[in-house]
């Protein structure tokens, strides 16, 4: 267990250093524009764009300015540190990043942590009453829904449910966009948050509906299914103990990583459409300003979660089939 | 009668046994034979295979249309034109102002709002009404098709042949090989993957991709093809590799090795036939998942950009006026939706055709 721990720890170490590196590199050896001509601006004289080119050091070697953007990464992590220029700071509005991103971390919880609970409950539920009533009607209609469900773009359906039903029309029964902090007003919160955790779970329902579909109708074959049922149990019983606990398997794999995933910039479009001015939403806008210190925080922040919840995905491995051991 | 029978036995009825044998009585069907004959019988499969296949035709007429029935280019603005619907001049976008409603109220009109859909009352022209800029939507929405299909399908097979070929060399060789390509597989898949796609779909368009032997220009479909066809890789390569280490362990790629077959020859010729309808059933759903990512993509402006037209910039252009235009926004969503769910429905068809036993349905 230790073995594991330090094993995963250290690659985790690795495959983020090397995540920081290629968005340093995209940044810099694609050919993107000068970083200093944009802090400039349009008007700027030569002398302006050499003067900052030497204020923010970008005349130095790449490895160089490597370094410097990461201790000043490494800086504005350690709490109560604060310096002007030792921070991580945004290149077109001098913005501290690690607390625009502190900023927006509640408001990207929230949506991925409503929606996550949403869609793993009903994605289970969707699969197991699918294949219990396999070839029946209900089947029929959660297969042709589940498959609907993954063919629509998130945005384009949060545009329309948006405007259908939360944009002034005789339907709206939600209010419009916008994130209210939990800790100021938990009724409006979930209200705000309400449309947004179904828009982006409406995917993943179709999508986990039809594995957890799958994986219980292979699950009912095995012999053990058999034997609880021979033995007596009340079949709830034998559905809920053997049958849905060995399903859930695939299912849980999925559910760690797409959680990660969607946290770490999953959820950008949904946030960009709901305007929930959360971290993907931070993400976007500085995408299109190409703004390096933004999106190499953005990017180690989303890659951060998608390692942690690989290594937690395969404890719950073990947990729910204990054949598979970590080593 | 028993003995009759016996004795009946001759140089002719071994003959006739013969030709039983060898008749059309047992026939050998292969493996793809055997799948047309499930996919044939699956009327469903078959319905959304036409449907997408009439979309891809309807696309590709997208000349024809423009020039016969629509008589304007996709990228053609009619910003300050008039058209002619049931004998009279319609604005193609609003003029503003103020005008009375049929009880005699005040309506308000903005100004720059684009006509809704005309159907055929226009004569072919501003079928599914006009965008922001005066151009024909249905005109756009055609050759948007071309550019997302393009992409789509491009990306999916840039992606399926280069992870096919990691996943051989990582699965077969195993040991170093297969560690280094792991490795580079869970930094790719360590990404935020719609934001690594962004963030080089920003920064090509401003520079262009410099390829050494070609330079590709910034707005360039090749860029979001490629994007979009390289960060999903680890996502493809790793099921096959899992495959690919599974059947390596089979008699038969042992059987091929003892019999002195080359290294190219056990990957290609035994190993690549098993894997190959997997790689089918892939195909289609990868082509379904990558033109719902570049719609994304041009939805926020890193994909195909303005004046191109593909189905995520129409959206996008749409989303600014849901209030007055709803419909700019509606009809590219559809075409995707239909598209990608022919895709979908197709692609489990083949796959419950090919592999009728698959253990994980996804």
């Amino acid at each position: 267990m230790a073995a594991f721990a330090v094993r995963r720890l250290l690659g985790a170490i690795i495959v983020l250093t090397v995540v920081s590196f290629v968005v340093f590199a995209i940044f810099i050896l694609i050919p993107g524009g000068d970083p200093a001509q944009r802090i400039a601006g349009r008007t700027a004289t030569q002398q302006n764009i050499e003067n900052i080119r030497k204020a923010w050091g970008f005349d130095q070697a790449w490895y160089v300015q490597y370094g410097e953007m990461m201790k000043k990464l490494f800086n504005s992590l350690r709490p109560g540190y604060t310096s002007t220029y030792g921070e991580l700071r945004s290149f077109t509005n001098q913005t501290n990043v690690v607390d625009q991103i502190r900023a927006g971390i509640p408001a990207t919880f929230s949506l991925v942590i409503g929606a996550g609970i949403i869609w793993f409950v009903c994605g289970v539920l969707v699969g197991v009453i699918a294949a219990v009533t396999q070839g029946r009607w209900t089947d029929r209609t959660i297969t042709i829904a589940a498959l609907v469900g993954i063919s629509m773009p998130v945005f384009w359906l949060g545009l329309l449910s948006r405007y259908v039903l939360a944009e002034g029309h005789p339907l709206t029964i939600f209010p419009d966009s916008g994130y209210v902090p939990l800790t100021q007003d938990p009724i409006q919160w979930g209200y705000h948050l309400l449309l947004p955790w179904l828009v982006l779970s409406i995917l993943f329902i179709g999508f986990y509906g039809r594995v957890m579909r799958s994986s219980v109708l292979d699950t009912i074959n095995e012999d053990y299914v058999r034997t609880a049922r021979a033995k007596g149990l009340a079949p709830r019983r034998v559905l809920r103990r053997h049958v849905v606990r060995n399903s859930l398997i695939p299912v849980v794999t999925l559910f760690g990583l797409d959680f990660a995933a969607t946290i770490g910039g999953g959820a950008i479009l949904t946030e960009y459409v709901f305007q929930l001015n959360g971290v993907g939403q931070y993400a976007a806008d500085n995408v299109s300003r190409l703004d390096l210190p933004p999106i190499m925080g953005v990017t180690l922040f989303g890659a951060f979660f998608i390692v942690l919840f690989s290594a937690l995905v395969d404890l719950a491995y073990a947990w729910l089939d204990p054949r598979i051991r970590p080593t | 009668m028993a003995t009759t029978e016996t004795s009946d036995f001759s140089l002719d009825t071994a003959s006739v046994l013969a030709a039983e044998e060898s008749g059309t009585e047992i026939v050998g069907r292969s493996p793809w034979a055997l799948a047309w004959r499930r996919l044939r019988r699956n009327y469903v499969a078959l319905g959304f295979l036409v449907l997408f296949i009439l979309i891809v035709v309807c696309c590709a007429m997208a000349p024809l249309y423009a020039h016969h029935v629509a008589h304007t280019g996709p990228n053609d603005n009619h910003v300050a034109d008039t058209f002619t619907r049931n004998g009279k001049q319609v604005n193609v976008l609003s003029a503003g102002g103020i005008t009375k409603g049929p009880n005699g109220e005040t309506i308000l009109v903005p100004a720059g709002d684009p006509v809704g859909p005309q159907w055929f009352s226009a004569g072919g022209k501003f079928v599914l009404g006009a965008d922001l800029n005066g151009r024909d939507v249905a005109v756009r929405l055609l050759y948007g098709g071309i550019n997302s299909l393009k992409i789509g399908i491009g990306s999916a097979l840039i992606c399926v042949f280069f992870a096919t070929v990691l996943a051989l060399l990582a699965g077969y060789f195993g040991g170093a090989t297969d560690t280094v390509l792991s490795r580079l597989f869970d930094v790719i898949w360590a990404f935020p993957v719609f934001l690594l796609a962004i963030a080089l779909g920003t920064a090509l368009q401003l520079g262009g991709l410099p390829l050494g032997f070609a330079t590709l220009h910034g707005n360039s479909l090749w860029i979001p093809t490629l994007i979009i066809g390289i960060v999903l890789i680890p996502y493809v390569a790793r099921p096959i590799r899992g495959q690919i280490l599974a059947l390596r362990e089979k008699e038969f790629i042992e059987a091929a090795i003892a019999q002195g077959a080359s290294t190219p020859r056990v990957m290609f010729r035994e190993l690549l036939p098993n894997i190959a309808s997997t790689l089918l059933v892939l195909f289609t759903l990868i082509v379904a998942n990558n033109i719902l990512f570049e719609a994304g993509l041009s939805f926020v402006g890193a994909g195909v950009r303005d004046p191109d037209p593909s189905w995520g910039n129409i959206i996008q252009q749409g989303s600014t006026r849901l209030q007055t235009a709803p419909s700019l926004a509606l009809v590219p969503g559809i075409a995707i939706v239909l598209t990608v769910l022919a895709l979908n429905i197709f692609g489990d068809g083949l796959r419950d055709a090919l592999d009728p036993r698959a253990k994980v349905k996804v």
